[in-house]
């Protein structure tokens, strides 16, 4: 009974905080797009600019809110938030949930698949450097992390892009399918083509954070008194690699990983410009440099969002797999 | 022939002195001695005398940094990285100091389980039991988790993890190490009776009451020397029949006798 109580309290207290994340977040995307130098009405207008004077555009202002104080612009826009409404794109010409819900969707199998990659492989690099601390897998493997996590990810994209796409030819230059084809014809072959180089790029990129992670995890597991005893059982590294460590490995993993969708989401937005990916990352540039606000904002919030979700269920994760956290179960043991 | 023979057993680590002098520290110095079939042998020695390095030079398991030298026989055949495969788990087991030994991760019956596969049996559900039960645990041990036993509990799972694969030598280390009187008094019985069924046992501990009540012989190391080799049955009277000054002086020590000197 308590800890239904204890259980429901936690989730209200972590929703609450998500709250209090979102309303802070909104403000501050509010204010930097305040900030902006860019005026939406100069960017809806686009080459008409010279054709329309001060009276008219001053006219826009006005039907957009626009000369209204910031504050008050602000209220109006979380009054509509409150309501479920997110705006109209100007540069999308359509609702913006419309919008992000479509570019959410062809963003997904690319983000999804990533981070599903990375964490599979990450994982395994992690564990196999960790057991063989000190060995040359390990060096090699930590060469790899290190050089990627240092490398810029619209750099790494850049040069698959020129190796793969350029040079060699064997994958597709740009966007989520073959220009000039109706979306109707694209085949799942077209599909996967186009998104092998931003999926790899992606995938590779976050490959070396859960390694290292996973490496200094397993590292400490190898020198730990449960492995000893396992040696002195006679297990071999396999054995206690994937015993021991991957048991021992796999909490703290699985909390990086969910922990880094807000980085994997921020490498999205730049690879997603690279190879020219029409997904929610590319949409969030596009909204940034033209001047689309509403979308801007909402954008930033739906990825809050799915950031916190991520790490509340990292945290939630915890209880649920460490049995040292897990409920206590009484009456399961007596003492002697 | 002596089931376990070690001779001029020396172990000493390496290390980095500054950046580039590499220094040697030495911590076993011509350790040796016995264990037969039958017989309990108490390793006596303070805390940081080294008799826990011996176990662990025995299985193999130091650390990277550890230089060892010297013979260790098992049945006459040279203990190395070839034959040691053969001998770990099966021939020989480990009875670990703390219950930080068991995975903290897995269930007891797993832990069992994987430590009778490496010591190459295959037990069912029916055999995890009948082990646990052997120790006075109850079934539902299997489902519990290290951090759900307590003390006496966590070391009796370890004693059937080490009995699992009926291994012919027993290496307890500590086994009595924070546990009470009644839990240590069990343990120590059932190393006892380990060796009356026909195996060897090495008990590693710094009481020599403990050693004395169920020990055949008593080796001591002090500085990671050996400073005597006792009969258990020596340590009677005033000590006289004690070969060795570190014995005596031991023996003098203890409460019962009056806290004699003991500056060996």
């Amino acid at each position: 009974m308590d800890l239904r109580v204890g259980a429901v309290s936690r989730l209200a207290g972590r929703t609450l905080r998500l709250i209090v994340v979102l309303a802070v977040v909104a403000v501050v995307a509010f204010a930097l797009a305040k900030l902006s130098p860019i005026d939406p009405v100069d960017a809806y207008l686009g080459a008409d600019i010279a054709r329309v004077g001060p009276e008219q555009r001053a006219l826009i202002a006005e039907r957009w809110g626009l000369d209204q104080p910031p504050s008050v612009q602000f209220f109006s826009w979380l009054q509509s938030l409150a309501q479920g409404e997110l705006g109209y794109s100007m540069i999308y010409n359509a609702p913006v949930a419309e919008v992000i819900a479509e570019r959410f969707w062809i963003s997904l199998p690319l983000v999804g698949t990533a981070w599903l990659l990375s964490g599979i492989f990450g994982f395994v690099l992690g564990l196999a450097a960790g057991a063989n601390a000190g060995g040359w897998a390990d060096r090699v493997i930590r060469l790899y992390a290190y050089v990627l996590a240092s490398a810029p990810s619209f750099w790494v994209a850049i040069v698959l892009l020129m190796v793969f796409a350029v040079g060699l030819g064997w994958a597709p230059v740009c966007c989520a399918g073959p220009i000039g084809v109706v979306p109707e014809a694209v085949t799942i072959w077209d599909r996967l083509s186009h998104l092998a180089l931003p999926l790899i790029t992606l995938s590779i990129l976050g490959i070396s954070q859960i390694a290292l992670h996973t490496r200094a995890k397993m590292a400490e597991i190898m020198q730990s008194d449960a492995v000893l005893y396992a040696r002195a059982q006679g297990a071999g590294t396999l054995d206690i690699a994937w015993r021991h460590g991957a048991r021992n490995a796999a909490l703290p993993a699985v909390t990086v990983l969910f922990a880094s969708l807000g980085e994997l989401f921020g490498g999205s937005v730049l690879a997603e410009q690279v190879f020219a990916y029409p997904g929610l990352g590319r949409a969030v540039v596009e909204a940034g440099l033209r001047g689309d606000v509403p979308l801007l904002l909402a954008a930033t919030l739906v990825l809050t969002l799915f950031v916190c979700i991520g790490n509340m269920i990292a945290d939630s994760l915890y209880a649920i797999v460490d049995p040292r956290l897990r409920r206590p179960r009484p009456s399961r043991v007596g003492h002697g | 022939m002596s089931l376990l023979q070690i001779e001029n057993l020396c172990l000493s680590f390496r290390h980095y002195r500054g950046l580039v002098h590499e220094a040697q520290t030495s911590v076993l110095r011509g350790i040796g001695f016995d264990v037969d079939r039958g017989e309990v042998l108490a390793v006596i020695g303070g805390s940081g005398a080294g008799k826990s390095l011996v176990a662990q030079a025995l299985f193999g398991v130091l650390p990277g940094n550890a230089l060892v030298s010297g013979i260790m026989r098992f049945e006459g055949v040279l203990i190395d990285k070839t034959t040691r495969p053969r001998l770990l788990g099966r021939r020989m087991a480990l009875l670990p100091q703390s219950s930080s030994h068991l995975d903290p991760m897995a269930n007891c019956s797993s832990q069992l389980r994987w430590a009778a596969r490496r010591g190459g049996r295959t037990i069912r559900k029916a055999d995890a039991q009948a082990a646990f039960l052997r120790f006075g645990l109850p079934a539902s041990v299997g489902k519990a988790f290290p951090h759900e036993l307590s003390g006496g509990m966590a070391r009796r799972v370890m004693m059937a993890i080490a009995t699992i694969t009926e291994p012919d030598l027993l290496v307890a280390d500590e086994p009595t190490a924070g546990l009470d009187a009644g839990n240590a008094e069990t343990i120590l019985s059932q190393l006892r009776a380990a060796a009356d069924a026909g195996g060897g046992v090495i008990l590693i501990t710094h009481s020599l009451p403990e050693a004395l009540k169920f020990a055949d012989r008593v080796v001591m190391i002090e500085n990671g020397q050996l400073v005597g080799t006792e009969a258990a049955a020596d340590f009677t009277g005033s000590g006289a029949s004690l070969r060795s000054h570190y014995g005596q002086a031991l023996w003098q020590a203890l409460p019962q006798n009056a806290f004699g000197a003991a500056n060996a």
